[in-house]
């Protein structure tokens, strides 16, 4: 059952020669969804919006922003003070980019609790993580322009670890640099990949979307579509749904715009960039945290920064790592333990991050290093192999009607 | 899975307390948590105190701190009428330039101009300080952790003589609320500092307490604005929220119907 395009005279001319509608059609409204979809499945298009507010507020921030090293930190006070809602545009874009990452962790934890990664969605799986990439470069860059102490200070140590790499190093963070430290020619060139890189983001939020419809949806049981009995469309079901969820993360968001604003950033960074002047603690913002830990938890600086890399890049193969044949973390009695273990120790790597590099912390901190890593590497195989799963249900249409017939019967069990 | 959740919670939490206790020894003291004016979800900024704050920093500390980000103009938002602003602006003569011939000169300051910072330059105001910077004040209470905490505490932290066996290097002086204890500003605020206009009396707490709202207000001056803003947006999407969770409701009841039709 298709939903016909509309008979208008305009939209018929244009569907002739374009088939837009037909196509925005097939995948807004008539794409089928499996029926059982819970509200972790709402995250990817909070997601999104999240992706187009920051496009919006960003695009407005940029016709009053200067990228230059005398004028960044007045212009965006300029923004705060003297452009009409300014202060919103810019409370709305630097919160806005926390309010992505929130969405985007719980979406990546969400595939990885229900398996969404396994075949055969590998290479939806490689889009999101190049998306994770894409947008952790974006909102680095981003938190550079306004060229407080932490913007620069924050950029000296992160382009720094580059000049880690063997033999190239040195030239290569000249290189990134355009001179001999963080200057007026790393802030425009910020400037511009902060601008650009989100617009790469679009298209590959396209591509992550044409794999995603091409393979269709996970779903909670973890189970394959079997019959269009076990599918809903997409609108008015998942339309309605995200419409709510995204209205209440657009509530909080706004919690922190108005009455939360400099919670999440740092308070030096309301000084102005100083390159004599080195910040008592250098952290980055707490998206980044995690990553931050395991790079101090190798003592060696390669290492660190091989380790930092790795603990994302291990994401890519994880398809393989992972040998389990269920999904679905519901029928898998140990990693459903395993999973909120290993969500605990990467919280606990951010809280590591954001703490002075010193005793105890240390220790901590490589303990959970170490078990992240072990996580992949050796509970994910072994795990597969040794565990005992759960029978699954026979569709998910079938464990609808059982659920139903259960809870006007009363629970018996 | 709530089960998991809760337990998830609650095994972080305590191993944040253990090492928090573990650590918390051994750093400056805390500023005291005062309750500002202009916190809470309908905190506003007192007006009054604003105005007598704005007296402490334009006889007290102007004198060493430049305040860039603030115009004359700006102090219409604290309750200066018209006339008292151009009055005020008078005061202060700036640079401006070049005329006709080419040459800069100075003439008396209009609303529009910024605020006159007191040296011309990073080395002349470090000069004038026995080598130490005073800081910009605009975003003073910002640009702390503790913010207007921090400011009150240190304004009213500095001691005569420093404790027993603490070695004050020349030229310092000792507040116990200064990161190491050892600052180059000498205590600025005494009693009777200022003689204020509105005949408050002007005891080094209730100047401290002025001068610090003056500057969260400089640092963060659309603060009313944003709550009231903030207020109505989220009522707004409240309301949106409750009636898009009755459409989803809705909407979704039908696809139930359909399973106990067969
Ligand atoms: C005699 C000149 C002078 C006066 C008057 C003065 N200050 Fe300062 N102030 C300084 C100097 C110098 C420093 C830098 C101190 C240092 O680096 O050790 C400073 C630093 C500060 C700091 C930064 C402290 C920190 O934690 O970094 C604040 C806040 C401050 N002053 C507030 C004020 C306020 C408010 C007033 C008016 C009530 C005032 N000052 C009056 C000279 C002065
Ligand atoms: C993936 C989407 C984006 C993310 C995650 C992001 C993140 C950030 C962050 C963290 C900051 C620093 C905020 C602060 O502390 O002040 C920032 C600043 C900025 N961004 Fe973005 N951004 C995104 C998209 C964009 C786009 C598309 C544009 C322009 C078209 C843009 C323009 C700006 C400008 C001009 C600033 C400097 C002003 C300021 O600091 O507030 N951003 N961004």
């Amino acid at each position: 059952m298709s939903t016909p395009v509309p008979q208008n005279k305009v939209v018929q001319w244009i569907e002739y020669r374009l088939p837009v509608f037909s196509w925005a059609i097939a995948h807004g409204v008539d794409y089928p969804a499996p029926r059982n979809l819970n509200y972790w499945w709402t995250f990817g298009s909070m997601a999104m919006i999240m992706l187009v507010a920051q496009i919006v507020t960003g695009v407005l921030l940029s016709m009053h922003y200067t990228a230059h090293v005398d004028h960044a930190f007045d212009s965006v006070e300029h923004i705060m003070r003297d452009v009409e809602w300014g202060w919103l545009l810019r409370y709305a874009h630097a919160n806005g980019a926390s309010m992505f990452f929130v969405v985007v962790y719980v979406h990546i934890f969400r595939a990885l609790y229900y398996g969404s990664y396994k075949a055969p969605r590998e290479i939806l799986w490689w889009f999101g993580i190049m998306l994770l990439l894409l947008m952790m470069a974006t909102a680095f860059l981003g938190y550079v322009l306004p060229w407080g102490q932490m913007s620069f200070w924050g950029a000296t140590v992160i382009t720094n670890l580059f000049s880690a790499i063997p033999w190239i190093g040195g030239d290569l963070v000249v290189w990134l640099w355009g001179g001999f430290s963080v200057d007026n020619p790393t802030l425009n060139r910020f400037f511009s990949l902060h601008y650009l890189l989100p617009f790469v983001m679009c298209g590959m939020v396209f591509l992550h979307l044409w794999a995603l419809h091409h393979r269709k949806s996970n779903n909670p049981l973890g189970i394959d579509i079997k019959s269009p009995k076990d599918t809903m469309p997409f609108s008015p079901y998942c339309t309605t749904k995200d419409l709510f969820t995204g209205t209440v993360m657009l509530f909080v968001l706004f919690v922190f715009v108005f009455y939360l604003p400099n919670t999440l950033g740092e308070a030096v960074n309301y000084e102005k960039a100083n390159p004599l002047q080195t910040p008592a603690h250098i952290v980055p913002e707490w998206y980044f945290l995690p990553f931050y830990a395991i790079l101090r938890s190798v003592p060696d600086k390669l290492g660190g920064v091989i380790a930092m890399a790795a603990a994302i890049l291990i994401l890519f193969v994880l398809p393989w790592l992972d040998t389990s044949k269920v999904r679905s973390a519901r029928f898998r009695p140990i990693y459903k333990q395993l999973f909120w273990v290993f969500l605990a120790d990467c919280v606990v790597l951010g809280w590591i991050g954001a703490m002075p590099a010193e005793g105890v912390y240390i220790v901590i901190g490589r303990i959970c290093t170490i078990y992240y890593f072990a996580h992949f590497i050796l509970i994910m195989p072994l795990l597969g192999r040794f565990e005992k799963t759960l029978p699954l249900p026979e569709s998910i249409h079938q464990s609808i009607l059982d659920k139903s017939l259960k809870s006007k019967t009363g629970n018996i069990s | 899975m709530l089960k998991y959740v809760i337990s998830f919670f609650a095994s972080i939490t305590l191993v944040f307390f253990i090492t928090n206790k573990l650590y918390a020894a051994g750093d400056a003291p805390k500023p005291p948590n005062i309750d500002w004016h202009q916190e809470g979800i309908f905190g506003t900024y007192d007006k009054a105190a604003l105005i007598r704050g704005f007296q402490v920093f334009q006889e007290v500390c102007a004198s060493c701190h430049s305040l860039n980000f603030i115009a004359f103009r700006n102090l219409l938002e604290i309750g200066f009428s018209p006339e008292e602003v151009k009055l005020i602006a008078a005061e202060y003569e700036v640079e401006d330039g070049p005329d006709d011939e080419g040459e800069m000169f100075m003439r008396s300051a209009r609303p529009s101009d910024y605020w006159p910072a007191p040296f011309a330059n990073d080395k002349a105001a470090r000069a004038a300080n026995g080598g130490a910077m005073p800081p910009d004040l605009s975003l003073i209470t910002k640009s702390k952790v503790a913010g207007s905490d921090y400011l009150y505490a240190l304004l009213t932290g500095y001691r005569d003589e420093p404790p027993e066996g603490f070695e004050l290097s020349d030229g310092m002086y000792y507040n116990d609320y200064y990161p190491g204890h050892q600052i180059a500003m000498p205590q600025p605020i005494y009693e009777e500092s200022v003689e204020y206009i509105d005949g408050t009396e002007a005891t080094i707490e209730q100047l401290s307490k002025d001068v610090t709202q003056f500057l969260a207000w400089t640092a963060e001056p659309k603060l009313e604005e944003r709550k009231r803003t903030g207020l109505k947006v989220l009522i707004f999407l409240a309301i949106f929220a409750a009636l898009a969770f009755v459409i989803y409701k809705r909407t979704w009841k039908r696809l139930k119907i359909k399973d106990t039709e067969e």
